[in-house]
């Protein structure tokens, strides 16, 4: 295990929140790592979806890295892949049963998505690579960094395809109608799966343009 | 290295804990996830006979327009003392025919018109496919449908729950002049102009489309002689 020595840091060091906001541009799960991305387009044609699906990761990846940081010295080594597969397991169903309580319209459209949160990769990824190694806190924080990472990726795509696929944000109308009345028409390719991955691509376009070390230098 | 012993202990006792947790929230969560089951039924029923409403208003609506309901077996005779709103159909469906029993709803709309509303359940390509339709008062015209699915293709199979291929069948017509029962039919390749027994199916949704089709015949054969006896323009 390796782990830091130090000493008791203060709750937000430096250190904490690079761990938290790291992952929202420089390692950002889907653009960067290119993590999650089936989840991505599938639940990202409107935004209340893709908020409620960011949200669940977000519950998720915190609170599996936390777990599982809390347990790390305890883990078998030759069983740790399952330890991790059951405690993530647990809390997306228990995720799923709270969605199906409160948000039912919601957790009908994500369907079977929240149940795959279980095979998304950033989960796993921060698992193995994050929590199995650090300390609790540290390990709760780049978990809620990570969902907000992958939550801010679903959000934008959400609002451009429910714009420009609908002509709606939270499902209320925002064209006006006098420039439907003029000929613009919503466009309906972006309601499917393919403009998804291509508003991804232009995402990573324009942080990839914007950040020059994340050009890889093949 | 932890010895297998460890191994042992360790998983028992981690599942352990993961299945009562489970169990407290499943049951915690229970009656908010039924009421909400109960909601989206109302809502479905409401549906059928074009009302479109949302949750919140769904229960209130719902008891203003379903007037009353009854159950009624294969050979049309009301069975007294069962709430149709109870009976699952699925289960129903495979039971032998002259054990069935058939929920019908009677809505009564705005405009002074009375619907009956039946229930629908028949297989998709994928899992169930399950639904509401409703005549007018002269028990042969389609007033409204409703179909939903629990896992047909996005896209494809699951276009039957979207109101461009569910307006369709409003109108159409399940018996012929004749009398005869003839249900709806979904032709792929389209339904011929001002044919009131068909429909257009989905593009690359065929297996769906003739799921919906049987699954209109099927369990309206199972109501046709509660039909006919409550059709007062009979030829």
């Amino acid at each position: 295990m390796s782990e830091d020595k130090n000493t008791r840091e203060p709750m937000f060091s430096a250190k904490i929140v690079k761990i938290l906001t790291r992952p929202f541009n420089l390692e950002n799960p889907i653009t960067v790592q290119v993590l999650g991305i089936c989840s991505a387009l599938a639940v990202t044609v409107q935004m209340k979806p893709a908020i409620v699906m960011a949200l669940s990761v977000t519950v998720v990846t915190a609170f599996s890295n936390l777990i599982i940081s809390t347990l790390r010295n305890t883990i078998p080594s030759r069983i740790r892949i399952i330890v991790q597969l059951v405690v993530v397991a647990a809390l997306v169903i228990i995720v799923d049963q709270v969605l199906k309580a409160y948000v039912y319209d919601v957790s009908k459209k994500l369907s079977v998505f929240v149940g795959l949160i279980i095979t998304n990769c950033i989960l796993m990824g921060r698992l193995e690579a994050f929590a199995m190694a650090q300390k609790p806190w540290p390990s709760f924080v780049d978990g809620i960094g990570n969902g907000i990472g992958y939550g801010l990726i679903l959000i934008t795509v959400g609002f451009f395809r429910e714009l420009l696929g609908s002509g709606k944000i939270f499902g209320i109308d925002v064209v006006p109608q006098f420039l439907y009345d003029a000929g613009y028409v919503s466009n309906g390719l972006m309601i499917l799966p393919p403009m998804a991955l291509i508003t991804i691509g232009v995402i990573i376009w324009l942080q990839r343009s914007k950040n020059r070390e994340l050009i890889d230098k093949s | 290295m932890h010895s297998n012993k460890y191994i042992f202990i360790y998983s028992v006792v981690m599942v352990l804990i993961v299945a009562v947790a489970l169990t407290v929230v499943a049951i915690q969560l229970k009656p908010a996830q039924e009421n909400n089951i109960r909601i989206e039924k109302m809502q479905n029923i409401l549906t059928s006979v074009n009302i479109v409403t949302t949750p919140k208003d769904a229960e209130t609506i719902y008891k203003k327009v379903i007037i009353s309901n009854l159950v009624t077996d294969s050979k049309g005779t009301e069975i007294s003392g069962v709430d149709a709103f109870s009976v699952d159909l699925a289960a129903e469906m495979k039971k032998p025919e002259a054990d069935r029993k058939y929920p019908v709803y009677l809505a009564r709309l705005d405009n002074g018109d009375t619907c009956f509303v039946f229930q629908l359940r028949g297989k998709g390509l994928w899992g169930p496919i399950w639904g509401y339709i409703s005549l007018r008062s002269d028990m042969n015209s389609i007033s409204g449908v409703m179909f939903d699915h629990k896992s047909e293709t996005p896209g494809l199979g699951a276009e039957i729950s979207t109101p461009a291929f569910m307006g369709q069948f409003k109108e159409k017509q399940i018996f012929d002049a004749q009398g005869n029962f003839t249900s709806v039919q979904v032709m792929k390749g389209g339904a011929p102009e001002g044919d009131v027994h068909a429909v257009d199916a989905i593009s690359g949704g065929t297996i769906t489309s003739k799921g919906v089709e049987h699954m209109i015949h099927d369990c309206l054969l199972g109501y046709e002689a509660f039909i006919k006896k409550h059709n007062s323009t009979k030829p």
